[in-house]
């Protein structure tokens, strides 16, 4: 309804170029920032910024929905595809569009505070140009159509993250070799997924990824084009944390500045995810054997020891901020297991579980970042008693942390019901058994922390404690209350995710 | 069989280096090793995409002046609201008048992207490895590794220090 | 009004009373006032929901779907109806008596307490009115959720550690087996989870191995019906106040255990498909070896909540027992049930409560010739204590009697005689209580003087008063009751033996 109303009060040059404007906004602003002499300034242009970038996003799913194909094609420079770089958005990539620039703009929001605490003053504008830059690289992953040119959105946004991991140093310089884990495995990932790109363009000739999808139902049985699809998993699955080549992920999101561990966490590895279902499913048809194979002897399993080993792990760190990352990695299990089903319900299911992630990561990141600003402490010992002396953070904080369990009445109940549905429609009621137990490791790792927060005493009362600032509350609050809609009300994101998943399989997928 | 793997030397090269641009990237302690093995390996793509774009017997993707459409004055190649289909016989048949045959550029434009990305990351990496060496004066990755375990403990100590303070 | 209104306020009004005593939390009297008020108000509510029911009506409410065929949506038939009637009536005196209690034994955080009550009834009163399995889990969770705070209300490392194991045995169980079963149901019933009378996969293609797998898991998946082996969360809850041991593990709780196997026997198995199902079979010797085991548990512990716990646990087993006989006298039975262990279980716990306020003694080895100085709490006990037992005129004669009834008719002659060696366990465990209170055995020692005087509140000596001559009405009511319940079982093959006597 909202969408509708903008859809119609928007501009004309709007709505023509929303699709490539999302990235684009950000893409230009960011320099601008690196020159802006007060950091206050920059962060204004940067709340701003991401304002623009969503409303765009708003506006492309409402041009989406609206469309009768569903499908929004947008030729750069108006070089016509397959031969120029083309934007393409349908119901998929705008739902992750949304994702990645709504967190973008709450993110943006609380960056003040935790910024003023972490970064050095005459670095803001930099800080803020690099975040922007990781916001237009991911955007542009995510909106994409062409294959070389999600390789290169996909380098934007990874070299501004590990700048911006790198610059947790000033609180902990165990920041900067994470940085340069995640520099190495990163460039790997991606240079695995160019590899495979180039065996793909060997073969087809082409680089635009409806072309190449358009050629490869010729092509059955090519070991270039298997070999190319390896490379290409492999490579956006190390950028998605797919267990096991997670393994840069947890030093990356405990040791990054507050505002990069939350944004990081609801958004990087999801775009990577999407590229992942993209190509899984728009490129490479599922029909194909090789890829049901694949589906049910690498990705099955994967998820699911992503599931229950990192689940472990998390039950394991003293760390909240460490064992929300393992949690994280865990989760993309989940949304991975739900993609290896390969049936529209999965996929549903995968993305609903997506877009809930966001969202409860996004809320539990932010609550740590609030205990951070005001306690400089991110142990479960530092958080004991905080349930008395901070309720406000805390109380949100154990709303996500239960979304995350999958308690009724939060989202992540509702997308793990999903989950549950689609595996037993698919006979894999086994799977279902360790869904549900790594849900019950998740039921010890986040009451760990609960029972700290809420029914121990604070260890130490000298130490300062108060409730996080407003700027963070507002955000954080708005996440935990969508959390509770969601369960509630699930309509719109399950629409959202029932309509990506058929763009991603093609309507005939729904019979 | 020598004929097969002859053919493809350009691709046997390539493998090799990768495969030992990877184990430099994976097994060196050395954080700029690290970096040169992986600056190694992004240069092998090129290599690889650049071995791609080779068609035999041709010559560097320079048009050259008999290829030139003459007298007409200069047009974009292509109309862009042409269609697809379209497009794609006009093209075809461009290259079939070609005098010379030349090699893919499309592989020789996507690496220059590339080696753009790669130099930026090389730069990236290498500002990170100063940092390190500032704050930890060491560029290992073990001495770095037995550094954090050192201040893990140091912090485990001192947490633990407080709270016998705080409880006395 | 509307039915609809009707059942929505009965949902709502428990929150809003939350949030009135949360407001009111720095007046202790205005405080309890809105809690008394508001349990009033919910039971006149109810009331009126069990008049309409019992004229026939069936009040539904439907606000919406979370999902595509997942709906938030209310229905309340007879056994739903009289669980709500049972919960919300026994809030009130249990109200009443939690002042006494609270006070009496000058707790702390009792706004806290308060509030989570108020919610746990909201809980009690989603499961009994739930329209379909989705919206009856939510509220078994929110249960299990609001009453994790009760459990953890002293704040000692006892109570920690109980209400751990409180809460992961409920949540573990829930969600490991519970919520597996409702999502296979979901796939095998077509996307659907209503409950519908005769039951929902009357009409589904199921392979024995499947319907076994799919009732084991539903059984043990309701942790609250404490089925061994999944019991041990109750005793544990006993370190909670006795307050919320009385209405919580004796009524709310734990009778929404059982109050959810009935259901999911009645509605989503069916009588039909359950008889052809082979693990009822197993099921029902589970509830036996329940019966006798937690019996013989409860004999040997000196603590009296604790013995009162393994009771409870024995006691439920009857309805579990009642749910998988499968037919019109087990599921009357086990309805009975429900109705008659609350009234005399709540009973029970409030005179150990009392008695705990009074004197600070928890061990019944201490309670010799104690009934000398609080004789009506120890008549109230005995009353009580007679009834788990089913001695006539007392209400839980019924349930024993019906259940006898059914398995014979159901060929398992074996179940009477498990029933009658647990009365006479009854009779071990829990008359030696009252009679060495009330008639000290010559020569012992005189009882300690009070640790608070005065003694017990008075409130807290009235309230088991009250609901131990409930024992005595609910005994001759039973007919209206199996009149009212009788719609319930509509679809359930009527045999003309058992009659409603």
């Amino acid at each position: 309804m909202i969408i509708e109303s903008l859809l119609v009060s928007a501009p004309d040059w709007a709505i023509r170029h929303a699709a490539v404007l999302i990235p684009v906004v950000p893409l230009i602003v960011a320099p601008l920032l690196a020159l802006s002499p007060s950091g206050r300034l920059a962060w204004l242009v940067t709340i701003a910024a991401t304002a623009a970038t969503f409303y765009f996003a708003l506006l492309t799913l409402g041009i989406v929905q609206s469309t009768p194909g569903g499908i929004i094609s947008y030729p750069i420079g108006n070089w016509p595809p397959p031969i120029g770089i083309e934007f393409r958005v349908d119901a998929l990539n705008a739902m992750i569009l949304l994702i990645v620039s709504g967190m973008a703009f709450l993110a943006s929001i609380f960056a003040w505070p935790t910024m003023l605490a972490e970064v050095r003053k005459e670095k803001i504008g930099l800080f803020l140009c690099a975040f922007l830059l990781c916001v237009s690289g991911l955007c542009g992953v995510a909106g994409t159509g062409d294959a070389f040119n999600l390789f290169v959105f996909l380098e934007i946004s990874s070299l501004s993250t590990y700048v911006l991991v790198a610059m947790g140093s000033s609180r902990d310089r165990r920041a900067l070799p994470a940085a340069f884990d995640y520099l190495i495995m990163g460039t790997l990932g991606a240079s695995f997924y160019i590899i495979g790109v180039g065996f793909l363009y060997a073969v087809t000739g082409t680089l635009n990824m409806a072309d190449i999808a358009a050629q490869l139902p010729a092509l059955t049985g090519n070991r270039a084009v298997q070999v190319g699809f390896a490379f290409i998993i492999v490579g956006l699955g190390l950028k998605a944390a797919m267990w096991p080549l997670h393994q840069w992920l947890p030093n990356a999101y405990a040791y990054s500045p507050s505002l990069v561990t939350m944004f990081l966490a609801a958004t990087a590895t999801k775009v990577a995810l999407y590229a992942l279902i993209r190509w899984l499913f728009t490129i490479f048809q599922p029909d194909y054997a090789f890829e049901q194979a694949l589906f049910y002897w690498v990705l099955a399993p994967l998820g699911i020891a992503a599931m229950v080993v990192c689940s472990f792990q998390a039950v394991f760190q003293n760390d909240v901020r460490r064992m929300l990352a393992y949690a994280s990695v865990a989760q993309v299990g989940y949304m991975i297991l739900g993609i290896s089903i390969g049936t529209a319900a999965g996929v549903s299911a995968g993305l609903l579980h997506l877009f809930n992630h966001a969202l409860m990561k996004g809320a539990l990141f932010m609550a740590v970042a609030g205990v951070c600003l005001t306690y400089q402490g991110t142990t479960i010992r530092d958080f004991a008693g905080l349930g008395r002396s901070a309720p406000f953070t805390m109380t949100a904080f154990a709303i996500a942390g239960l979304s995350l369990i999958g308690v009724p009445l939060t989202a992540g109940f509702l997308s793990k019901l999903q989950l549950g549905y689609a595996l037993f429609d698919h006979g894999w009621w086994w799977a279902v058994l360790l869904v549900v137990f790594s849900s019950l490791l998740a039921v010890f790792y986040i009451g760990r922390v609960l029972q700290a927060v809420f029914f121990q005493p604070p260890v130490n009362p000298r130490k300062h404690r108060k409730e996080a600032p407003l700027l963070l509350l507002v955000p954080l609050w708005i996440l935990a209350l969508a959390n509770i809609y969601f369960g509630i009300d699930a309509s719109f994101p399950a629409g959202l995710a029932r309509d990506g998943a058929i763009a991603a399989l093609g309507m005939e997928a729904l019979q | 069989m020598w004929e097969f793997v002859l053919d493809r030397a350009g691709y046997w090269a390539i493998i090799g280096l990768m495969m030992i641009s990877l184990y430099i990237a994976f097994s060196a302690e050395n954080l700029i090793k690290r970096l040169v093995g992986l600056s190694l390996f992004q240069t092998t793509i090129c290599l690889f995409y650049v071995t791609l774009g080779k068609v035999t017997g041709g010559t560097a993707p320079i048009l050259l002046q008999e290829d030139t459409p003459s007298g007409a004055a200069y047009q974009p190649p292509f109309e862009p609201v042409a269609q697809d289909a379209e497009l794609l016989a006009a093209t075809g048949e461009r290259f079939a008048d070609l005098v010379y045959t030349y090699s893919n550029p499309l592989p020789h434009v996507l690496m220059l992207t590339a080696i753009v990305v790669g130099v930026a990351t090389l730069s990236v990496g290498l500002a990170l490895i100063v940092r390190i060496r500032e704050a930890y004066g060491t560029i290992e990755a073990d001495d770095v590794r037995a550094l954090d375990m050192e201040t893990a403990a140091l912090q485990d100590a001192e947490a633990e220090k407080e709270l016998r303070e705080a409880t006395a | 009004m509307t039915s609809e209104f009707l059942i929505a306020a009965a949902i709502c009004l428990p929150l809003i009373i939350a949030a009135g005593i949360a407001a009111a939390g720095k007046f202790p009297n205005l405080r309890e006032g809105v809690t008394i008020a508001g349990s009033i108000a919910l039971f006149a509510i109810v009331v009126q929901l069990t008049m309409r029911v019992s004229a026939g009506e069936v009040p539904e409410l439907y606000i919406g779907e979370a999902l595509p065929g997942l709906a938030f949506a209310f229905k309340l038939e007879p056994l739903g109806a009289l669980f709500a009637f049972v919960a919300s009536g026994l809030w009130i005196v249990n109200s009443f008596y939690s002042i006494g209690y609270m006070r009496g034994n000058r707790e702390r955080n009792q706004t806290r307490f308060y509030i989570c009550f108020a919610i746990a009834l909201c809980g009690a009163m989603g499961v009994a009115m739930a329209g379909n399995l989705f919206t009856l889990f939510i509220f078994y969770e929110i249960l299990t959720l609001s009453t994790y705070p009760l459990v953890a209300h002293k704040g000692d490392a006892a109570a920690q550690r109980g209400a751990r194991i409180y809460l992961l045995t409920l949540l573990g169980t829930s969600i490991g087996f519970f919520l597996t079963a409702m999502m296979w149901t979901w796939v095998l019933a077509g996307q659907n989870l209503d409950f519908v009378d005769g039951g929902l996969l009357q009409h589904v293609e199921m392979s024995p191995v499947v319907a076994s797998s799919l009732l084991i898991l539903f059984v043990f998946g309701i942790g609250k019906a404490a089925l061994m082996p999944f019991h041990f969360w109750l005793p544990n809850a006993m370190v909670a106040p006795t307050p919320v041991s009385a209405l919580l593990h004796a009524v709310a709780v734990v009778k929404a255990g059982v109050f959810t196997v009935m259901k999911v026997s009645l509605y989503i198995f069916g009588d039909e498909v359950l008889q052809a199902t082979p693990s009822r079979e197993f099921l029902m010797d589970m509830a036996c070896v329940t019966i006798v085991l937690a019996s013989l548990i409860a004999l040997t512990k000196d603590n009296l909540k604790a013995r009162l716990a393994y009771s409870t646990i024995a006691q439920l087993a009857y309805v579990t027992l009642g749910a998988m006989l499968a037919d019109r006298a087990g599921v009357l039975g086990g309805s009975l049930q429900i109705a008659a262990h609350a009234v005399a279980k709540i009973t029970l716990f409030m005179c150990a409560g009392a008695i705990y306020v009074a004197t600070g003694l928890t061990n019944i080895s201490d309670m010799k010739g104690l009934g000398r100085k609080m004789p009506l709490v120890f008549i109230a006990f005995f009353i009580a204590s007679l009834s788990i037992i089913g001695i006539p005129p007392l209400a839980g004669d019924w349930p024993k009697y019906e259940l006898m009834q059914g398995a014979i008719d159901r060929g398992s002659d074996w179940v009477p005689w498990i029933l009658i060696g647990s009365s006479l366990l009854n009779i071990a465990y829990l008359l030696p209580i009252p009679i060495l209170a009330l008639m000290p055995p010559p020569g012992s020692k005189p009882p300690k003087e009070f640790k608070r005087p005065g003694g017990a509140p008075w409130l807290t000596v009235a309230a088991p008063l009250f609901t131990a001559g409930l024992c005595f009405v609910l005994f001759f009511i039973v007919d209206p009751i199996g009149d009212f319940l009788a719609p319930a079982f509509a679809t359930v093959d009527i045999d003309p033996e058992v009659n409603i006597p």
